[in-house]
């Protein structure tokens, strides 16, 4: 199976003077199938974001150095100079964000701003691109496409928007969508059909997809390899059925411990993961989560886990929940 | 769980929002009917969850219970007295009663006041100062209560996490010993393995006090888990109220119904053979809300006429338990399966006046608010 994206020991750090640098992603390396949805799951500052953000290259130059390898096609994203990557931004590769009222430009148009792909990435002009424009909009499930386009984008609702920006996303056909926390700002029953649509787009148009989240539900129903994220590593990966199933990891167990289900009876208490994000530990010789984690060790503070695969499981841990707990 | 008589008892309540158009006349030209005539009553040391999406009014509904907003019309009965009818000192003092929780626990604790000068804030307004020493006490056992540090008093809103600061928030709400809190979105802030902590402690602290909790949330189950009874609410009304386990067991509005089924469950097995119920189309905006059920314009189980032009009232259906209510007229034959659900073709949302007028489209009174 030849991999669609190889993201290799990819490392993000911000560097500030006369301080030390945060390490905001550290040695994440995962592959992406043509035509498979992978899952990059974790909580606020786990550097899942970032990581969406390394791939598309849109991190700022100043300030941020970039490490490891992000192959697409045999050719390295992160050595491409800025014209060839903006020639394959949006072609091969696009990105749905979370906020589709400060990712679509206010000012213009949304028809403009689908039609400026088309014209950029497929030469398109004029009434052609305008029509083109229309009928994805329509894909997408916007009712009354012709005269949505010349609508702003705050005269269109939330989930509207969203349909919006997957719809600029989708112009080109890209091979991989990356799609961050698409439905995070959205109600669910919105949500439900923003991702009812990705998945119906991605098994229609072939492309491979991404997907970045916090929710684990929505990983649940959409994913088939999840990655999860702790303090910018990926502390474990499964097929999604044996990770929900069988959690390894102390801190994906306890994660999907904690969170309130709607199919369980209510007013158990819930298991809570005790502490915070900033008790973390420097990954450089510990375990960032041993200060939370309740299967803690004394080696979990001492060294440093390194990651295992067995039997298509990634793990990284000294003490993982045993197999068949239950 | 309904003893004796209920401490907060909720008739009518409607709160219309002036939609005001120009500079000099300043002339209302609609109203924004953000809450329409909502009815409940909670009892005490019950849990009450209101659930809804973006817009549906239940942030104002719980502020206007509260007496933070004006309400247009109705009653807010709070153990024998009528909130709505009062005024200056009076409201004031009441006001020790009922407190609330806020979601963003950084906008809502002022960032230059120390801890222990936000918690005795409001212990000193209400008079219930009892010297330093006592006080010194009290405070220690406030930050103990919430699992908080004692060094936290002196420290500042900054220096904790965001799950620390939805502490704070809820020491401070418990500083004045009130019997009602309202917490808007008390988690949805916060990291989810953060929320179980949080959600965890107000469940204590229930227990521990004896509160009564009227929880508001769009995370259908955060509420489900924390309280006993939930009401649903769509576009100002609501449209089911039931005990939380039968609301799941059995959820009889078509609203509910598609709610429950629109909220991811982490377990891959389950989402691979759901069946859900998706809804078309958007929250028709609050300002021009559809006639007859204000659901039917997105309703599968829509009937022609009935649905279009009468408003269903909150009853009981036969073979129902008597605490559950449900606002659609076709209740019954919808859940003998009797009526199928149909196609819903989406009607795009028109504005209603002059495009800009009004949030044109659904606004949540938390997004007018902080407009």
């Amino acid at each position: 199976m030849t991999a669609l994206l190889e993201v290799r020991d990819l490392q993000v750090a911000f560097t500030r003077r006369r301080e030390p640098d945060t390490v905001a992603v550290d040695g994440v390396s995962f592959d992406v199938a043509p035509g498979q949805v992978v899952g990059l799951v974790g909580e606020s500052g786990c550097g899942k974001s970032v990581t969406s953000l390394a791939i598309m290259r849109l991190l700022p130059a100043r300030g941020v150095r970039v490490s490891g390898s992000v192959r697409m096609d045999g050719t390295d994203l992160l050595t491409l100079s800025g014209s060839e990557m903006r020639a394959r931004r949006g072609r091969d590769l696009s990105m749905v964000f979370q906020d589709p009222l400060s990712s679509l430009n206010p000012v213009i148009p949304i028809g403009l701003q689908v039609t400026e792909v088309l014209r950029r990435h497929r030469g398109m002009a004029g009434d052609k691109a305008r029509q083109a424009a229309a009928e994805l909009l329509e894909r997408v499930g916007i009712p009354d496409p012709r005269r949505r386009l010349d609508s702003y984008p705050h005269q269109l609702s939330g989930g509207m928007r969203q349909r919006a920006l997957i719809a600029i996303a989708l112009a080109c056909q890209p091979r991989l969508l990356i799609a961050d926390e698409p439905t995070t700002a959205l109600d669910v029953t919105i949500q439900a059909q923003i991702l009812g649509l990705l998945s119906e787009l991605v098994r229609e148009t072939g492309a491979a997809l991404i997907m970045i989240t916090h929710d684990l539900g929505v990983v649940a129903g959409l994913c088939e390899a999840v990655n999860v994220l702790y303090g910018g590593r990926i502390v474990e990966r499964a097929q999604r059925h044996r990770l929900f199933a069988t959690p390894r990891h102390p801190y994906t167990h306890g994660l999907l411990r904690s969170i309130p289900r709607l199919d369980a009876p209510p007013g158990e208490e819930l298991e809570a993961i005790r502490g915070s994000v900033v008790d973390n530990l420097p990954w450089a010789h510990a375990c960032a989560f041993a200060p939370r984690c309740p299967r803690a060790i004394e080696t979990c503070t001492e060294v440093t886990p390194v990651a295992e695969t067995s039997g298509g499981r990634l793990l990284r841990c000294h003490n993982p929940v045993p197999a068949n707990a239950e | 769980m309904e003893t004796s008589e209920p401490l907060l008892d909720v008739r009518d309540l409607a709160v219309h929002f002036p939609i005001k158009r120009g500079l000099v006349l300043d002339r209302t030209v609609g109203h924004v009917y953000a809450v329409d005539g909502v009815s409940l009553h909670i009892g005490r040391g019950e849990t009450y969850g209101l659930v809804g999406e973006s817009g549906c009014g239940k942030s104002t509904l719980g502020r206007a219970i509260l007496r933070l907003v004006d309400l247009t019309t109705g009653q807010v009965t709070f153990d024998g007295v009528d909130v709505a009818q009062l005024k200056g000192e009076q409201l004031r003092t009441m006001r020790r009663r009922f407190q609330m929780v806020f979601q963003d626990p950084m906008s809502s604790l002022d960032p230059r006041q120390s801890v222990e000068s936000l918690l005795t804030e409001g212990m000193k307004a209400h008079g219930l100062s009892r010297g330093p020493a006592a006080d010194g006490a009290r405070l220690r056992e406030l930050v103990d209560s919430v699992g908080l540090p004692a060094g936290a008093l002196r420290r500042y809103p900054h220096e904790f996490s965001g799950g620390q600061r939805q502490r704070i928030g809820i020491a401070r709400a418990l500083s004045v010993e009130p019997d009602l809190i309202v917490a808007d979105e008390p988690v949805s802030a916060l990291d989810v393995s953060v929320q179980a902590q949080v959600l965890n402690l107000l469940g204590r602290l229930q227990s521990e006090l004896g509160l009564t909790y009227l929880v508001i949330a769009h995370d259908l189950a955060v509420v489900r888990h924390v309280s006993d009874r939930v009401g649903v609410m769509y576009l100002g009304g609501l449209v089911e109220e039931a005990p939380s386990q039968e609301l799941y067991d059995d959820p009889q509005h078509p609203y509910t119904r598609a709610l429950l089924s629109a909220v991811p469950v982490p377990d891959p097995e389950l989402e691979d053979h759901r069946e859900r119920i998706l809804l078309t189309g958007d929250l028709p905006s609050p300002a021009a809300p559809p006639a007859g059920c204000r659901f039917h314009t997105r309703c599968p189980w829509r009937q022609p006429t009935r649905c279009d032009d009468e408003r269903p009232a909150l009853r009981v259906i036969a073979g129902a338990p008597a605490g559950h209510r449900v606002a659609c007229h076709f209740a019954e034959d919808i859940r003998s399966g009797r009526l199928q659900p149909h196609r819903v073709d989406v009607e795009a949302v028109d504005d209603v006046l002059a495009p800009g007028a009004v949030p044109d489209l659904p606004g949540s009174v938390t997004e007018i608010l902080g407009r």
